[in-house]
């Protein structure tokens, strides 16, 4: 470990993360907008009421102001995993790079061509092929999210591929392994709806400011409409969707899982922790160890959601790093001595095979490959130094539920007043629809934070850590990227919010309805 | 079906497919160079406008091609993702903060309170159009002149100079800088020429159309120089070839001169391409009236012609498409550099959509351009940038 430049490797995560966040601003509401923005054409085209030309119009507007942004973020982070993890390219790239090249062939020019159409079409394209191109654009930038996302789930829980140690590299041997693991299945489906959820909250959110200045009332309540509706479907799955996902980190990343509970010692009929405070509780291996100042429990639901049986035994970090043999726990002591074995065997081999020593170079192939299942934690000594940052994935996890759980009931409000009363004259209600905005946001950033964070070491799980990811590079030349990164996206933020609010404000002042 | 082709032969049909996305790529650069042009051609604002129209339904298009082409070398030759893009680290750095404030700038460029004003957006894509193609140029200049690098037995790589790939197109104590840097002059001002020619095939507005064919002329001009200047050294210099059997790298006399009689289909590929560029060339501007709006389709034919063939070239007949100068035996070949025999056959696969995809864009264009853009439309158009 001591080979590494850590500095390097800091900056490096920072800069990812950094450049994975903005362009995490901005790709949820896409995902969403674009079916709403479809599913407003489809009422225009069968109703032919103009009303609803404009009302359409109007959120595609909005949707061509946030997707140039997007674009402009997310060419970034492809290339990033060549200049700045070069390393990782090479060690995944058998499996990692065929799902972004699809995505590129499949969905991207998907989008970008019929994105064209959806903009320029009107009055040059017949109306069904308009609204043919509406749903296309949909679908292409869903399709781009399955595509990176089977990347991300990927290298949450490897699957499909086997290590040649020729090439020194991971190289698929299962194609249909790695689109259907049910990482990436939940991955997928869970944040496609999460970004639903988001961008009906935008439309609720912005359509109850038109309210909030009696403006367009007719317009506003009909887009709240479309946004509740689909709200509140979209809510119901991601619901369902995160909970299937907690599931599944606790069957392949427990220690994410444990972070995500601030679960030190585990146990059967484990309670779940509702709302907590942490704070600083070092002792002599853990220096880094947290512990609750506060918290409010309900009982055995931690054991019952993790595996559907109150009984059943929830490890905490403790036990996985110390190892539970009658559950069945590998300690981390043990898989860091399999992994260091593996490590040697390795560069045996290599040098073996070099000098022709071909019965050496088999004996040190089969250590290798009975070791290789912890290849990674060889890296390590310090087990501790294995244990992400407790505190970020746990407050990221429960405040990303936490809002997760008011938007459902947001959404029930909306409909019921939408059907039952006039939500013009609700003021309340408007003011928190508008202010559920940010929140959006923040829980959507919140869960990358629990997913991402929660995972360290590992940029692929238990074989290859961050720190040998990384290109070898100067770090002053990654905090320059940096910086200069930060400035630009800050800037074009700030040009985006400008003008989509300076938009917003101007189309809420047509008079028409 | 693929599963029966030689490891080789995928090897060799991934090459190609990358090549033709890199050729359809500069072709698609004409975007980038229509950018330099905004001022040049458009006095009046309006005619700006035009002109960013014009363009602003391109964009992306080339944009996505950028990416899908990252996104094939990546899954198909992921160790020269690696060494390039961790190596080059500046060069590429540079070509995406280019295309970063492009993507932005045609849709912001003209609304309401867009914080920077439009002149700073006119000048993100006068930058995208002069650093993107010129730098896309002159790396694509070092697959034939090499690169310092090392590979160790790991497959990781060091790269020697601390200058981060811009040595590569400011180190003018080498020879090798002149060649990258003339095939990147050579795109730069190909593009604005096939940007000439595309506003003159889209565009109804007399005055930019007689700025636009003079424009066109001025830069084929330097374009043509630049050009012969990359053709003539790297048919006199050595190449890096490699033996087939043994995998050992040596430099080889005339190597790409050779490739080109060696591979004759190649040869007569490229030698068709520049007489298409050449021609569309001197059509548009001596043949205007009569054919100068389908000049772009002979030249932009042409250059996807001869840009395939190049980087056919620089990676067939067992030559090293990605050459070290400091360690010869680090240098990456279609062979050496590739994804596995698995990834490959699972991808070709995926490659057989792309005919559908081409097709699906041409269509979309054509029903798109069935009417020119004017300037009154651009007063009435709800989404005009
Ligand atoms: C509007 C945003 C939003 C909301 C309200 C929720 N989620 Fe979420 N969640 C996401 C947006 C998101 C996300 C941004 O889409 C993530 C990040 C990584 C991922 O796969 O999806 C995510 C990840 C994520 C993970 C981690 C997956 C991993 O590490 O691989 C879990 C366990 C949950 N979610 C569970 C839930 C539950 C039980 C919710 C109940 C209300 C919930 N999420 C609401
Ligand atoms: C767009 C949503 C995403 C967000 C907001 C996000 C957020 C983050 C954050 C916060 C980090 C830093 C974690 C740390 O170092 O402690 C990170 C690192 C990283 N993420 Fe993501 N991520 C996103 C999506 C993805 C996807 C889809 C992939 C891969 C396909 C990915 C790959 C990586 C890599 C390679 C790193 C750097 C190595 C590491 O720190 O482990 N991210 N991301
Ligand atoms: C949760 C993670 C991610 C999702 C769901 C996602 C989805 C999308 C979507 C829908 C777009 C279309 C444009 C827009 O958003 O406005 C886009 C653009 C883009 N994304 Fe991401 N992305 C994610 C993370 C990443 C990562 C980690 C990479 C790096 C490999 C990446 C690379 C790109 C590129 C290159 C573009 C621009 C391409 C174009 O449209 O021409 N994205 N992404």
């Amino acid at each position: 470990m001591e080979n590494f430049d850590l500095a390097l490797v800091d900056w490096s995560r920072a800069q990812f993360a950094l450049t994975a966040m903005y362009h995490w601003i901005f790709v949820p509401l896409t995902l969403g907008t674009s079916f709403i923005v479809a599913i407003m054409m489809s009422i225009y085209v069968r109703t032919g009421d103009e009303l609803w030309k404009r009302i359409t119009k109007f959120w595609m507007t909005l949707f061509g102001i946030n997707f140039a942004i997007g674009v402009a973020t997310g060419i970034i982070l492809e290339f990033e995993f060549g200049t700045n993890w070069s390393n990782y390219s090479w060690f995944v790239g058998d499996i990692f790079g065929a799902p972004l090249a699809i995505e590129g062939i499949l969905a991207f020019f998907l989008e970008s061509t019929f994105i064209a159409i959806l903009f320029f079409g009107w009055g040059r394209v017949s109306t069904k092929f308009h609204l043919l191109s509406a749903w296309l654009v949909a679908i292409g930038s869903n399709l781009s999210a399955l595509w990176i996302l089977v990347a991300n789930g990927w290298m949450q829980n490897p699957v499909g591929m086997t290590f040649n140690p020729d090439t020194a590299r991971n190289e698929m041997t299962n194609f249909w392994d790695i689109l259907l693991s049910p990482t990436a299945v939940n991955k997928f489906l869970h944040t496609i709806s999460s970004a639903y959820v988001l961008s009906a909250i935008f439309v609720i959110g912005v359509s109850a400011w038109f309210l909030l200045k009696h403006r367009r009332i007719l317009f506003a309540k009909k887009s709240m409409l479309v946004g509740a509706v689909f709200g509140i479907l979209s809510t119901l799955f991601m619901l369902m969707t995160g909970d299937e996902s907690a599931r599944q980190v606790f069957r392949d990343q427990p220690m994410k899982f444990a972070a995500m509970e601030g679960l030190y010692d585990g146990e059967q009929n484990a309670p779940l922790v509702v709302v907590g405070f942490m704070q600083k509780a070092p002792t002599k291996e853990n220096p880094k160890k947290v512990d609750f100042a506060f918290k409010i429990e309900i009982p055995n639901l931690l054991s019952y959601m993790a595996a559907l049986d109150p009984n059943a035994f929830v490890p905490g970090v403790n036990d996985l790093v110390n190892g539970r043999k009658e559950y069945g726990i590998v300690s981390y002591h043990e898989k860091i001595r399999q992994g260091k074995i593996a490590i040697t065997a390795l560069s045996a081999y290599k040098k073996a095979k070099e000098v022709g020593d071909t019965s050496k170079a088999s004996l040190e192939l089969s250590k290798f490959k009975d070791n290789y299942q912890y290849f990674g934690f060889g890296y390590y000594d310090n087990p501790y130094n294995i244990v992400p940052n407790i505190p970020v994935t746990f407050y990221a996890f429960h405040t990303m539920v936490g809002i997760g759980t008011l938007f459902l009931l947001l959404f029930i409000v909306v409909i019921y007043y939408l059907y039952k009363r006039d939500i013009s004259k609700v003021r309340w209600l408007n003011y928190i629809a508008l202010w559920s905005i940010p929140l959006a946001y923040i829980a959507s950033q919140a869960g990358w934070m629990v997913a991402e964070f929660g995972r360290q070491p590992w940029v692929v799980q238990d074989l290859m850590p961050t720190l040998s990811a990384v290109s070898n590079i100067d770090h002053k030349s990654v905090i320059t990227t940096f910086i200069i990164f930060a400035i630009i996206f800050t800037t074009l933020l700030i040009a985006e919010i400008k003008i989509m609010v300076t938009q917003i404000d101007k189309h809420s002042k047509i008079k028409e309805d | 079906m693929f599963e029966n082709l030689s490891y080789l032969t995928l090897q060799q049909y991934w090459w190609a497919v990358v090549s033709l996305l890199g050729a359809i790529l500069v072709f698609m650069l004409f975007v980038q160079g229509g950018q330099t042009l905004i001022y040049t051609l458009g006095k009046t604002s309006l005619q700006r406008k035009v002109i960013v129209n014009a363009l602003g339904r391109k964009w992306d298009l080339t944009f996505t091609t950028l990416v899908t082409f990252g996104g094939a070398a990546f899954a198909s030759f992921p160790l020269f993702y690696a060494t390039s893009f961790g190596g080059a680290y500046w060069v590429w750095m540079l070509i995406l903060f280019a295309f970063i404030i492009q993507a932005v700038s045609y849709e912001y460029r003209t609304k309401p309170n867009n914080f920077l004003g439009e002149k700073t957006f006119e000048s993100f894509l006068f930058i995208n159009g002069l650093l993107g193609t010129i730098l896309i140029g002159t790396a694509v200049g070092t697959f034939f002149t090499g690169s310092d690098f090392s590979i160790n037995n790991m497959n990781s790589s060091t790269w020697q100079s601390s200058f981060r790939g811009l040595e590569l197109a400011f180190n003018f104590t080498r020879f090798a800088t002149f060649v990258n840097l003339s095939l990147g002059l050579a795109v730069f001002f190909l593009s604005r020429v096939l940007a000439s020619m595309y506003f003159i095939n889209s565009i109804d507005d007399s005055t930019i159309l007689v700025g636009a064919r003079k424009q066109l002329i001025i830069n084929a001009i330097p374009f043509l120089f630049f050009f012969l200047f990359f053709l003539v050294s790297i048919t006199i210099m050595d190449g890096f070839a490699y033996n087939p059997i043994n995998g050992k790298v040596s430099l080889v006399e005339h190597k790409y001169l050779f490739n080109f009689i060696e591979m004759p289909m190649v040869g007569i590929i490229f030698l068709i391409g520049v007489i298409a560029v050449i021609f569309g060339i001197i059509r548009g501007y001596f043949y205007f009236q009569e054919c100068g709006t389908k000049a772009i389709w002979f030249t932009g034919f042409g250059t996807i012609l001869t840009v395939f063939a190049l980087f056919l070239i620089s990676g067939y007949n067992n030559t090293c498409f990605y050459p070290s100068t400091y360690d010869l035996q680090s240098s990456l070949t279609i062979e050496n550099a590739s994804s596995s025999k698995y990834t490959l056959v699972a991808m070709s696969y995926v490659s057989l959509l792309v005919p559908f995809v081409i097709a699906y864009i041409w269509y979309a264009w054509a029903s798109l351009n069935k009417k020119k853009i004017t300037e009154d439309e651009m007063e009435n158009d709800s989404h005009a940038y």
